[in-house]
Order: structure tokens, then C-alpha cells, then sequence
């Protein structure tokens, strides 16, 4: 008896004691992990996305209270206009969240570009969402008044082949940013005219 | 026979080096020596945590329970290699992106694991750093030369810089996973006919 309590114990401190370091160590590095991944994951795939743009997307940025999150958005200008508003959104994929960098033409209302920030899809298949430029070339110029769906789901966005889910994930995760500025037109709006 | 604390030092560092004599730790060695950079951030890595996870099981070999030492023993581990993962992605994200899957991995590697249990579990705090020291700093060695070996034979460069001259035909094969294993075999024996001599 006197073993298993100590066993219990033992674990039981260890644990806590694991908890505690790693909570402490996550909250004191977490502003630098949000600096360094809007810099070497996020700031590529804006760049992508905005690319000709006369202003620098990832310096040009503002946050806003969307629900319950606080979400980034980040500034494109083209010529001399600031008329573009690109947003992070997920989709659920193949092996986890799937998240997509949107970019929307808010004179037009369309999908300026589309590109993939972060994913765990299998690499050959699914990963190629990151990869391959012509799927997520499709996204372009699309209205975002309606929901962007895959072929096999009755929209016009071709899947790549063999990878269905995670094709429907992006499609989603433009649908959802889509959602996202469509609901808070006026306030994103109002924030775009401050650059 | 008892070493003194150079010697439990500096084993690690030829005679148990791992992977080369201690065939321990193999996977990451094969996935993460395509280049230089890389290997050796890997095995700062793994240094950190071998040091940290010897440290303190050492200093817990008397409290905890011989019946539940490999898990114990697998949460502290785990723990260093969680504060070794968040400290990677706040100072060295490129890194952090470049060795990916294989940072969690390092828990289960059998180098650490292998040291907790057959070292730091029986000897006092100090040896134990000795130890952890040796071996991470002759695995760190390791990785940096195989990873020597294959970034100069399969992109030409060392550290990223172009070593080769333009008229160097890259022998893409030593960065795939055959070329990694035939690397290895080879540094295992070249460690042979060396250390026969």
C-alpha cells in the first residue's frame, strides 16, 4: 500500500511540476513564437498572395476582435489604393487544420489570392495545396458572395487529384474568410481607409 | 573501476560516441544530417535535453520507484524536450521549421532515454552531467560530420555556402534516405579502422 501511494505521489509531483515549467516557459515565449511564425510561415504566404503590392503587407497590419478571437489582417495597396484585406482561416484537412492566407479585393468583392500557411497533409498528395501553384491559382477572381466549393461538392474549384479533403479544406477556409469579411464589411472597411 | 570526471566526459566523445559506437539514436541521425546546420541544431537539441533529463533524474534517483522509473523518467523527458521545442520556435524558427517532426521525436530517442536508465538513475549529479555533456556534445559531432559528408557530396555546399565550384555535378543520391544509410555505414567504418589501430 505504502508503494503504491508513494508511485502515485511521485508521478503525481512530477507532473504538476512538468505542468507548471511548461506553462511558464509557453506564456513567456509566446509573443516572440507569434513575431517569428508571422515572419517565416504567415509572411511568405501574404508576400504570395499580395505580391506587387506597393506597401509591405505584414507591416501594414491591424488587429481586430472577431467573436471571441482577435484576428489579423493584413494590408495590400495597389496602385497607390489600399483595396486589398488578406485574413487567416482554417479548414479542417486530411491530418489537421489546414490553414489558408486569404486575400480579398474589397473594391470588387473577389478573391485576390489564396495561399497555405500551415498544414499537416501528406506530403505528395494533399501537401500540394502548399506546393503547387495551380490550385490555388483557381481562387483567384472568385466572387465571395457565394460559398467556393470543390467540383465533387458542386462548385468550380478542381480538386487535386486524390486529395479531396484537403482540397475541400482550403475551398472552406476561403469560404470561411470570405464569411468572416462579408459579416464585418464596415468595420474592416473603415480600418483599411486609416492606411 | 571508477572513472574520474574527464573520462566520463570525454567517452562520449569517442569510445561510447553516439551513433557511430553506441548504435543509439539512429532515425534522427539518418533524417536530419542533410546538412550541417541542421545536424548540429539537432544535437544542441538533444544536448540540452540529455544534460537537463540526466540532471534531474540523478538528483530524483532516490525518491522515485524503481517500478515506475521509465515513466518517470519519460515525463521528464518529454517536458525538456517540450521547453526545448518552444525555446527552437521563439529564437531559431527556421530551424524550428527544418527539423519539424523530429524535435517531439527526440523523447524517444533511445540515446536519452538509454543514458537516464543505464546512468543517471545510479550515479550521483555530477557524473551525470558529465555524462549527458559527453555523449549530447560526441552526438552533436556526429551529426555535424555525416551531415558534413552528405551536404558536401549531395548539394555541394557546407553550411550552405558553395564549396564546389560550378563544374560539380551534386550526387543527389546521399540526401535521400539510401544515400543517409550508406553515409552512416560508412562513418561506422571508418570509426573501426580507426580505432583498431
Amino acid at each position: 500500500m505504502r508503494d503504491m501511494m508513494k508511485m502515485v505521489i511521485v508521478l503525481t509531483v512530477l507532473a504538476s511540476f512538468s505542468g507548471g515549467l511548461l506553462a511558464s516557459i509557453r506564456n513567456g515565449t509566446k509573443e516572440r513564437i507569434e513575431v517569428a511564425q508571422l515572419n517565416f510561415v504567415k509572411g511568405p504566404a501574404i508576400k504570395e498572395i499580395m505580391v506587387g503590392s506597393s506597401n509591405d503587407p505584414v507591416v501594414d497590419r491591424f488587429k481586430m476582435d472577431i467573436g471571441e478571437t482577435e484576428m489579423d489582417f493584413f494590408i495590400g495597396k495597389f496602385d497607390g489604393k489600399a483595396n486589398t484585406v488578406a485574413l487567416e482561416a482554417f479548414g479542417k484537412g486530411y491530418g489537421g487544420d489546414v490553414g489558408v492566407m486569404v486575400a480579398i479585393n474589397v473594391e470588387n468583392g473577389t478573391i485576390h489570392g489564396v495561399s497555405v500557411t500551415t498544414h499537416a497533409e501528406t506530403p505528395g498528395m494533399g501537401a500540394k495545396a502548399k506546393e503547387d501553384p495551380s490550385f490555388v491559382s483557381q481562387f483567384k477572381g472568385k466572387s465571395i458572395d457565394s460559398p467556393i466549393k470543390v467540383t465533387n461538392d458542386g462548385g468550380t474549384i478542381n480538386i487535386i487529384s486524390g486529395s479531396t479533403i484537403t482540397s475541400r479544406a482550403v475551398a472552406n477556409a476561403a469560404t470561411d474568410a470570405a464569411k468572416v469579411y462579408l459579416e464585418n464589411k464596415d468595420q474592416i472597411l473603415e480600418k483599411i481607409k486609416t492606411f | 573501476m571508477a572513472k574520474t570526471l574527464t573520462q566520463e566526459f570525454v567517452k562520449g566523445l569517442w569510445e561510447e560516441i553516439p551513433p557511430f559506437r553506441l548504435v543509439l539514436g539512429l532515425c534522427p541521425t539518418l533524417a536530419v544530417t542533410k546538412s550541417v546546420e541542421n545536424g548540429i541544431g539537432m544535437g544542441i537539441a538533444t544536448t540540452f535535453v540529455l544534460v537537463c533529463a540526466n540532471t534531474l533524474v540523478s538528483l530524483l534517483r532516490n525518491v522515485i520507484p524503481a517500478k515506475v522509473r521509465i515513466a518517470c523518467f519519460i515525463v521528464i523527458i518529454a517536458t525538456f524536450v517540450t521547453v526545448v521545442e518552444l525555446l527552437m520556435q521563439a529564437f531559431a524558427y527556421p530551424l524550428f521549421l527544418a527539423l519539424g517532426i523530429f524535435i517531439p521525436l527526440i523523447v524517444v530517442n533511445c540515446i536519452v532515454l538509454g543514458r537516464s536508465e543505464a546512468f543517471a538513475f545510479k550515479r550521483s549529479v555530477v557524473p551525470s552531467i558529465a555524462d549527458g555533456l559527453g555523449i549530447g556534445i560526441g552526438f552533436t559531432l556526429a551529426l555535424g560530420s555525416l551531415g558534413a559528408v552528405r551536404e558536401l557530396l549531395g548539394s555541394g555546399t557546407i553550411l550552405g555556402i558553395d564549396v564546389t565550384g560550378a563544374s560539380f555535378e551534386p550526387f543527389a543520391f546521399m540526401l535521400e534516405a539510401p544515400g543517409a544509410f550508406i553515409g552512416l555505414g560508412l562513418m561506422l567504418c571508418v570509426m573501426n579502422f580507426i580505432g583498431k589501430k
